[in-house]
């Protein structure tokens, strides 16, 4: 099998060609190659979606990180599977362990059982919860990276950092044009003539700056507080401020980090992702469609979720 | 002989892994039917697919089974498709049922009229961490 990496993208010779193999080897797995490919009636390299192609292959070396760029496709770097977080957030997942006990004030904790996962330590039938995902209400920043995260792809323009989730298809803006945050969401410490005033969003908002050339970082607040951080339920309050860290390790893998700063429901600031490594894709991978369809959702609850909660 | 043996320590792995990562309320852990049926109905959507088939029993009396999968954005890794079953195939499902007795539960795996078998990924990865077709 090949590495993963197709005709038509731009890694496939340096790939190889840094792998050091004889002329002879590269037709013979080139042969090989084409061969599987029309064995298995496939056009081409074509991919499929909802695959991951591009993992690490044994013996070889990525090349240096591009300065000041987190652009790409990027996956997880052990598998799709690393982003589903059914029990919470990755880090610190609703486990009933000690270590897993998040800090919170005691009006976290209250809002923490006020809300009825269907997953994690407080879980309860779907029939009974009150997560507000399933009906397909917006599941916000964080939770689109702390839940069932798939796919992201990052844009840079001149003026933002752009990140295109799978999920929805939603996408977040981080500005990078030298904006503050704003100290209260509802008063901007900036001033654009005729834009209203910032209000709590599902998505927040959200600056970023580089602190080195391989590592970026976004602050974010100003959110509804009716979204929850994870799949556990785990609450936060309008007062949520969140840091983002993504730090480019080489030209293939970017490790993620998220920390959770939300003085009125927790004590201290947590973090929840803890370097997640993420992989590069083929610029030409076609990231496949993921929709909360509310019709569908409703047939499920009827058909399966309602009765088996009975 | 060996590769059975591979195989058993591969579902074995799969089961301990599916308890640990997917404990629902719902769901009667660990259990496992197997079941024989037809195809009514292949619901290839979120949050979750259903394959709804009939099952006969030696009275021949009937009963209508609901199991779920993941989303189809998880499947697709596992070789799963909206085509993947059509109303009227033959199918062999093995499942986690509920705990209350009702006719439901998650799929593990699916064996298909012309030999195939579909796994239910329920979040893990395909075995040997390759997902290309």
């Amino acid at each position: 099998m090949n590495p993963g990496l197709g005709i038509g993208d731009s890694r496939f010779g340096k790939t190889y060609a840094g792998a050091g193999f004889s002329r002879p080897a590269i037709t013979a797995i080139a042969i090989v190659t084409l061969l599987s490919s029309v064995l298995l009636g496939q056009q081409g390299f074509r991919r499929t979606p909802g695959a991951v192609y591009d993992r690490d292959v044994p013996g070889t070396k990525s090349g240096p990180s591009p300065r000041r760029d987190i652009s790409g496709i990027w996956e997880f770097a052990n598998g799709g599977a690393e982003g589903i977080q059914a029990d919470g957030a990755k880090a610190m997942p609703s486990d009933g362990k000690p270590e897993h006990e998040l800090p919170f004030t005691a009006e976290g904790r209250k809002a923490f059982m006020n809300n009825k996962p269907t997953y994690g330590f407080t879980q309860v039938p779907s029939a009974l919860t009150n997560d507000p995902m399933p009906g397909c209400d917006p599941q916000g920043f964080p939770r689109i990276v702390l839940h069932n995260a798939h796919h992201e792809q990052i844009l840079q323009t001149t003026t933002q950092v752009v990140i295109l989730y799978q999920f929805n298809k939603k996408w977040r803006s981080i500005w990078t044009d030298g904006r503050k945050l704003p100290s209260n969401p509802e008063v901007p410490a900036w001033d654009i003539k005729g834009s209203p005033p910032p209000e709590a969003r599902f998505w927040g908002y959200s600056v970023g700056r580089w602190t080195d050339d391989y590592t970026f970082v976004a602050d974010s607040n100003g959110f509804d507080d009716r979204t929850w951080l994870d799949n556990a339920g785990r609450p936060h309050s309008d007062a949520l401020h969140i840091i983002e860290t993504y730090h480019r390790l080489d030209a293939d893998h970017l490790e993620k980090t998220i920390t959770i700063d939300d003085p009125k429901y927790y004590t201290r600031p947590w973090v929840a992702l803890d370097k997640m490594p993420y992989r590069l894709q083929s610029a030409s991978l076609e990231i496949p469609e993921q929709e909360c369809v509310p019709s569908e959702t409703a047939k499920y609850n009827q058909l399966f979720a309602n009765p088996a909660a009975k | 002989m060996r590769r059975m043996l591979v195989a058993v320590a591969c579902v074995a792995l799969l089961s301990s892994a599916l308890a640990a990562h997917h404990a629902t309320a719902v769901f009667d852990l660990g259990k496992r039917l197997t079941l024989t049926g037809t195809v009514t109905e292949w619901f290839w959507a979120n949050p979750h697919c259903l394959l709804r088939f009939d099952v006969k029993n030696d009275n021949g009396e009937t009963t209508h089974w609901v199991a779920e999968t993941q989303a189809p954005p998880n499947m697709t890794p596992f070789g799963w498709s909206k085509q993947s079953f059509a109303v009227g195939d033959q199918v062999k499902v093995t499942l986690e049922p509920v705990k209350n007795g009702q006719p439901l539960g998650r799929i593990l795996q699916v064996l298909l009229p012309d030999g195939k078998t579909l796994v239910a990924g329920n979040g893990l990865p395909p075995s040997g961490g390759d997902t290309r077709p």
